[in-house]
């Protein structure tokens, strides 16, 4: 199960590098949300996947799954949640603003 | 209880917040977030005076013991940043006053500064990795407003590319915590550098340390720098000169925790790395501060150049350079904001960013242009200011380490900054007057009250070396010796 998901990381990995590479914001957006999902898989896989029971106490269970990476990416859910909103706001006022929404065009160092 | 160790970060939070209801009393906001910085400036110092008696203090969240909580530890080093990101702050905000324009002040500009400061001061105090991630972003998001706030084009441009990057490194962080979670199976950094000293920085561990490395200079702008000039020249000087003194600051601070506490049994791997890297960003920004004749580049260049200047200190990382870093960061993150500041007053007075497009500024602004000139050379570390003591140290210990060139590099790079700065002295201040009597734009009463400050702070760290001198050694001490560290937090 671990190498599945690993290899279903690693494919969204590429995925996410092609569509940062694209000329696109939109694209390059949805690049880096699908990014931070393969981070969050890549964590929860590390931490071991479902190793034993309910983390809890009195369950009649010796062996328990590490509660601590889901911990750590809904935090990181979250985070990314945000940071992508905030993207997402930037690039249609920068739409607005300069009339487009091609990386190539937006690059250079002065405004005039 | 040290209760009071969380107060530097929950300060500018809870400020932050309430400012958000007050939007349109600029008055109160203003002063509101003037009085929290000072506020936690005092606290920073009686926090510092209590680790000089008691030790490093910790502060376990919801009385979670390490290393299964998340903890807040204050050590010398952090609280010595931490003071100085307050006061730089405070200044910063006077300039603010007269220079962000009302328009931005009623979109939460103050929200934004109180939330970086609240980010900058979390990750200096942070003791788990994870937290430091999250404090990071706190940072960023901020930051990420704060670029692009007042809408104009050449803030939009910038944002998205500042954003992008940015995005990119916090991935690399994830990655690299998750793999050393999966290899050390926690994230307490006292922790981790008890487990890797247990079973021996094996190349895993190496490989990533160099990922960590990877998100650090990626924020700090080590050799990774291609965003910096760009970014930190697109807002308003004020909001740069928080950037310039602040947001490089943490990813070094972060490298020197993680280098010094974590992945220090491998020298020859990492930190070789490290001053190959600073080698080369000393010479990257050099070329980039003589190249550009923007004054926002030529002082964005300069950001780069210190960067490079203070990771010589780790690289070799002998007691006396590791001190020499400490004096260069503090003196950097109040040299830094200063010569922002100078160079948006620079702007404002003459219209335009190119240097070869002012002259004679000193006949109509006497102070301003010496502070301008004062700022040049604590930058090339003439004594007694206070680039001096950290550019000697640093020195010292590379030489005592045997690395040649890293001084040679270090040393010449610090003319670069003495060329780059004295042309736009020479460019700008002196020369043929060019404005005239009635045109002239008058210098309001904020922007010279905060450089003065900031001067005052130059001679300040320059002639009260002495009185630091004891903080500094003992940030030393615990950077040097990771056992006085994990002993604070783990066993007490």
């Amino acid at each position: 199960m671990e190498t599945l998901i690993i290899i279903l990381t690693g494919v969204l990995v590429s995925v996410a590098t092609y569509l940062i590479l694209s000329k696109s914001v939109i694209r390059v957006i949805l690049g880096t949300a699908i990014l931070s999902h393969a981070a969050h898989l890549l964590i929860i896989t590390m931490g071991g996947l479902k190793t034993g029971g309910v983390p809890i106490l009195d369950n009649g269970h010796d062996t328990f799954t590490d509660a601590l990476p889901q911990a750590l990416i809904l935090t990181s859910i979250v985070i990314s949640f945000a940071v992508t909103a905030i993207l997402l706001v930037l690039a249609l006022r920068t739409y607005q603003e300069l009339g487009t929404d091609n990386l190539e065009k937006l690059r250079g160092f002065y405004d005039e | 209880m040290n209760n009071i160790i969380a107060a530097p970060m929950i300060i500018p939070i809870l400020i932050g917040i309430l400012l958000i209801f007050f939007r349109r009393f600029t008055l109160l906001q203003r002063w509101v977030s003037f009085g929290g910085m000072a506020a936690s400036a005092f606290i920073s110092i009686y926090i510092l005076n209590q680790i000089q008696s008691q030790g490093i203090m910790r502060l376990d969240f919801g009385g979670w013991e390490p290393p299964f909580g998340i903890l807040f530890v204050a050590d010398s080093f952090s609280m010595l940043l931490v003071t100085t990101t307050s006061i730089v702050t405070a200044v910063c905000l006077l300039y603010g006053f007269s220079s962000i324009g009302e328009k931005r002040e009623k979109m939460f500009f103050y929200s934004f500064v109180n939330f970086l400061v609240a980010g900058v001061n979390g990750s200096f105090l942070t003791g788990d990795l994870f937290n430091l991630y999250v404090n990071f972003e706190i940072m960023l998001l901020a930051s990420y407003v704060l670029i692009a706030i007042g809408g104009e084009k050449r803030q939009f441009r910038e944002s998205i590319k500042y954003v992008a990057i940015n995005v990119l490194s916090s991935f690399f962080f994830l990655i690299a915590i998750a793999y050393l979670y999966g290899t050390l199976g926690t994230l307490n950094m006292a922790h981790i550098s008890v487990r890797v000293a247990e079973v021996g920085q094996t190349p895993i561990l190496t490989v990533i340390g160099v990922v960590f490395l990877l998100v650090f200079s990626l924020k700090a702008g080590l050799l990774l720098y291609y965003w910096l000039p760009g970014s930190y020249s697109a807002p308003p000087s004020m909001i740069a000169a928080l950037f310039g003194a602040l947001l490089t600051k943490v990813g070094i601070y972060a490298m020197f925790r993680v280098f010094t506490l974590i992945f220090y049994h491998e020298p020859e791997v990492t930190h070789t790395l490290i001053g190959v890297m600073a080698a080369l960003t000393l010479i990257g920004g050099s070329l980039g501060a003589i190249a550009f004749k923007d004054i926002r580049q030529i002082v964005s260049y300069n950001v780069v150049i210190a960067v490079g200047f203070i990771l010589v200190g780790l690289a070799v990382a002998t007691p006396s350079a590791i001190e020499g870093a400490i004096y260069y960061l503090i003196h950097d993150m109040v040299v830094k904001a200063l010569l922002f500041i100078l160079a948006g007053m620079m702007m404002a007075v003459t219209g335009t960013a190119q240097i070869n497009r002012m002259s004679g500024l000193i006949r109509n602004y006497p102070a301003f242009g010496w502070m301008f000139f004062i700022a040049m050379l604590a930058l090339a570390g003439v004594p007694p200011l206070s680039g001096f003591i950290g550019k000697m140290l640093v020195g010292q210990g590379a030489v005592e380490a045997g690395s040649y060139i890293l001084v040679a590099l270090a040393f010449i790079s610090s003319i670069f900054v003495l060329y780059s700065l004295l042309r736009v002295f020479l460019n700008c201040f002196w020369g043929e007057t060019i404005i005239e009597v009635e045109e002239k734009v008058p210098m309001k009463k904020g922007w010279l009250i905060s450089c003065a400050l900031l001067t005052l702070m130059i001679f300040g760290l320059g002639l009260g070396a002495e009185a630091l001198a004891g903080y500094v050694s003992s940030a030393a001490n615990t950077l040097l010796n990771p056992e006085i560290y994990i002993d604070a937090v783990l066993n007490d």
